[in-house]
């Protein structure tokens, strides 16, 4: 019984990632074949060397046959996975644990979301029939409700916090903008992020993630074989993932500065990679900084900040590049984008990059345990993946 | 002989300056954007129900129904959580059916049916027309039942019928258009008169017995003629109510009864006289029980509780009357039938659940206790009436709305439970954490002809 996970023993042998953006010339099928091509070459492997695929969007595509198709893969296991925003690491966990298993040598997964051809503002997500009393509110609306709950509990004032809210922000698109494959490729003054139009609540749009179109992939393999296929695998040390009863939105209790689901999340991975203080131990983060209050949460439910002191921890600079901790490398959903079913996969492929000393301006000096943490829903109610790698 | 048992109003928390409307003095009372007349029944209803005993008949009276085909009554009845065996229906046509369907109710009690009558209008008109700077919209509800639970006694009453053009409107107009109106005066004021004279006579008293009389109708030159040809004194008359309301549709004459039994005393005799499409002529002798059966608001009330700065593109965006440019977001699904009617208590009446073995408070109806896991443990609990407060809060700038922003709130209801949902009639600037907070039944949007009710929280009225 528990969650003894599969430390070391499977291994991710190649990646890609396409530019994220708003690739009005290119459709799902375009950024499938992008990602997975890069990813073949990166493996060093032809197509049909994959023995079986995980394809991870939200809502472009239905079935295997929205990967099948386009690849025109040959008569092979191929399973669609959506669970929101963390689609794209549900893909990955899945693929992993049946290479991990032993019922396939090599396993790819795929993510991808076309999210700009729907011509509406922000994320649209198409709901099952209804008696129409659920909650229409926008994601960062959503989001927007930690705001008053962390000032109100920690005594801030709004001013404060909207200078910890923009501090992610600016350094988020510090770091895309070292970047290459990044959406928003441009540092954004500190004045501009704060000024920027409201969107829900205490949100400004700069403190909203990019609404884009993008495709991620691994190939997998047992750890004993990864040399065959690279010089410089990296290796999951831990895969969690985690869904509440959606508690938040019916319980007096929860108090709207905190996703219990990434606390689980976090004791989970720690507790399958050995890691006992992650804020010491963890090298470096990608987090799902959908919205800026959510990554300064994140910061707290990840045990890299106290419980309280995480907008501390933001004002000296902790999370930065250059700082003790950095989270968010490439950018995040910030100034990476956000292409939901990518997204999961996106964070890897950083991991990937800074685990192998590939990530240019980016680079991290020596890491040695990267986390990726993704998160779909909102809070109070929400699905949590985490996953920490290593050389 | 059966009586009014027990009475209910509602105005809703808007009005425009009839000066934003292009003239004239004073202001009148407008739906929100999320009202529509089932709605305001709904809110006249849930004033008038507490203590009344149980109801047999619903009656719903509009000249403004929100479906051409479709039956309010029954979205009234389920909003109010009335027992199933009640036979509803709905009126219209005119906007006298409010006193002719209170007539009927008390004929029904007197059969010894109780009937609850909800009256209700949202009045639109033309732009810069005097129908819509003339109207208002508003809902008054009344328990029918028996005499000696009555606050106030029917001893007279008188109708007349007759073929009239003055007030017509098609179910493709959009506004309704009168006659020429010295014609209209002509034609109604002996009608009024008639009707007046011999419900007055019925009850064996004198016009100079009547301590209040309340006169309406779509003719304003005959509405002001009538107290001089009845010989009354201006003491009598009850405020018409224009400056502040305007005039309520169907609703209009049992707003106005509903403000005299505000301020009645035992012993007072009440004329209610409407004129349109013929006439009708009630009067009511108030009883002993008026004092133990006031509502919780009075018109008063109702009356001082508002904003008044509403603009007036605001309004006929309100109303439909504008074309406005939407969000870039898509539009609402229409919700759908068989979920809708599975979940019928929850959606209509508010209706949560407690958990019987932890007794955690469980919003939206659940069978698995969000607390203790047991199964299909609940039990029904009403939360309608439920007074909550506020845990967080945003206001949503990109969700489609008719009045930008949607503030949405965290609810934590003072009897246990949380519920998520959107806040209206409320200044987004005043929105805070611990700001107490009373439902209201809504509707959220109407797509593909369906409006999609469902309730919303507002600051206590």
């Amino acid at each position: 019984m528990g969650s003894t996970g599969i430390k070391d023993r499977v291994a991710i042998v190649g990646m890609g990632c396409t530019p994220f953006g708003e690739h009005w010339d290119k459709s799902t099928e375009d950024l499938l074949i992008d990602a997975a091509t890069e990813t073949f070459q990166s493996a060093g492997v032809e197509r049909d060397a994959v023995d079986a695929y995980w394809l991870g969007t939200m809502g472009s595509g239905a079935s295997g046959m929205a990967l099948s198709e386009p690849l025109k893969i040959q008569y092979k296991p191929v399973t669609h996975v959506e669970n929101f925003c963390a689609t794209g690491s549900e893909a990955l966990r899945n693929a992993c644990y049946a290479v991990a298993s032993g019922a396939y040598d090599l396993a790819m997964a795929i993510g991808v979301e076309k999210l700009k051809d729907s011509g509406f503002s922000g994320l649209v997500v198409s709901g099952v029939a209804d008696d129409g009393t659920s909650s229409t509110m926008t994601a960062p609306a959503m989001f927007s409700l930690l705001a008053p709950a962390y000032c109100k509990k920690y005594g801030l004032d709004e001013e404060t916090l909207k200078d910890v809210l923009s501090r992610i922000a600016y350094k988020n698109h510090l770091n895309g903008a070292k970047n290459p494959k990044a959406q928003y490729r441009r540092e954004v003054p500190m004045e501009a992020i704060k000024a920027s139009p409201q969107v829900a609540g205490m949100l400004g749009i700069m403190d909203c993630s990019g609404v884009s179109d993008g495709a991620a992939a691994a190939i997998i393999c047992r750890a004993e074989d990864a040399h065959r296929y690279s010089d410089h695998p990296i290796f999951v040390k831990a895969l969690s993932c985690i869904v509440g009863p959606a508690e938040g939105h019916k319980r007096q209790e929860y108090d709207f500065t905190s996703f219990p689901e990434v606390v689980a999340n976090g004791e989970d991975a720690y507790q399958q990679a050995g890691v006992k203080d992650p804020r010491s131990e963890i090298s470096m983060a990608e987090v799902h900084d959908c919205f800026t209050p959510t990554e300064l949460v994140l910061m707290e439910d990840l045990g890299f900040s106290a419980r309280g002191d995480a907008w501390k921890d933001v004002l000296d600079g902790r999370f930065e590049l250059k700082g003790p901790q950095p989270v968010n490398p490439d950018g995040g959903l910030k100034s990476f984008g956000h292409p939901i079913g990518a997204s999961g996969l996106r964070m890897m492929y950083e991991m990937w990059l800074q685990l192998r000393g590939e990530a240019g301006d980016r680079q991290i000096k020596d890491p040695k345990l990267g986390l990726t943490h993704n998160l779909g829903g909102q809070p109070g109610r929400c699905v949590s993946f985490a996953s920490i790698v290593g050389s | 002989m059966a009586g009014i048992v027990s009475y209910g109003t509602y105005i809703p928390y808007s009005r425009i300056t009839r000066a934003a409307l292009g003239g004239g003095r004073g202001e009148r009372a407008v739906a929100g954007y999320d009202e529509d007349s089932t709605s305001l029944a709904v809110e006249a209803a849930r004033e008038a129900l507490p203590g009344a005993p149980p109801i047999d008949t619903l009656l719903f009276a509009t000249t403004s129904p929100p479906y051409a085909e479709k039956l309010g009554a029954a979205t009234i009845h389920a909003a109010c959580n009335l027992p199933a065996g009640v036979t509803s229906l709905d009126l219209g046509g005119s906007t006298r059916t409010g006193l002719t369907a209170l007539l009927t109710g008390v004929d029904l009690a007197a059969a010894r049916r109780t009937a609850l009558l909800c009256t209700s209008d949202v009045v639109i008109g033309a732009p810069e027309g005097p129908r819509e700077r003339g109207g208002g919209d508003a809902a008054a509800s009344f328990v029918l039942g028996d005499e000696d639970r009555s606050i106030a006694r029917l001893i007279g009453r008188a109708s007349v019928s007759e073929e009239v053009l003055d007030v017509w409107r098609t179910p493709e107009m959009p506004f309704a258009r009168q006659w020429e109106d010295r014609f209209g005066a002509n034609a109604l004021l002996p009608l009024m008169r008639a009707a007046a004279t011999e419900a007055i006579g019925a009850a064996g008293i004198q016009p100079a017995d009547l301590a209040t009389v309340i006169v309406d109708g779509t003719n304003a030159r005959a509405v002001k003629a009538l107290p001089r040809a009845l010989g009354l004194k201006p003491e009598q008359l009850a405020d018409d109510l224009a400056a502040s309301v305007g005039r309520a549709g169907a609703a209009h004459a049992g707003l106005l009864l509903a403000r005299a039994f505000d301020a009645a005393a035992p012993g007072d005799r009440i004329a209610v006289v409407v004129g349109a499409d013929g006439a009708d002529a009630a009067v009511f002798e108030v009883t002993e029980r008026i004092s133990e059966a006031r509502p919780r608001h009075s018109v008063d009330a109702w009356i001082e509780s508002k904003r008044n700065d509403l603009a007036a593109n605001t309004y006929h965006k309100w109303r439909g009357v504008l074309p406005f440019e939407p969000p870039r977001r898509p539009d609402p699904d229409r919700p759908a039938a068989p979920p809708m009617r599975r979940g019928e208590g929850w959606k209509y009446g508010f209706v949560g659940s407690r958990c019987s073995a932890c007794e955690t408070a469980n919003l939206p109806p659940q069978r698995v206790c969000v607390a203790c896991g047991a199964v299909d443990q609940m039990r029904e609990e009403p939360y309608a009436d439920a007074v909550c407060r506020v845990v967080t809060f945003t206001l949503d700038h990109l969700a489609y709305t008719l009045q930008p922003p949607v503030v949405a709130a965290v609810l934590d209801f003072e009897k246990g439970g949380r519920f998520q949902c959107e806040l209206t009639d409320v200044d987004p600037k005043a929105v805070a954490i611990g700001n107490e907070l009373e439902m209201s039944f809504r509707y959220l949007y109407t797509a593909d002809g369906i409006h999609n009710y469902f309730w919303k929280a507002r600051p206590r009225r």
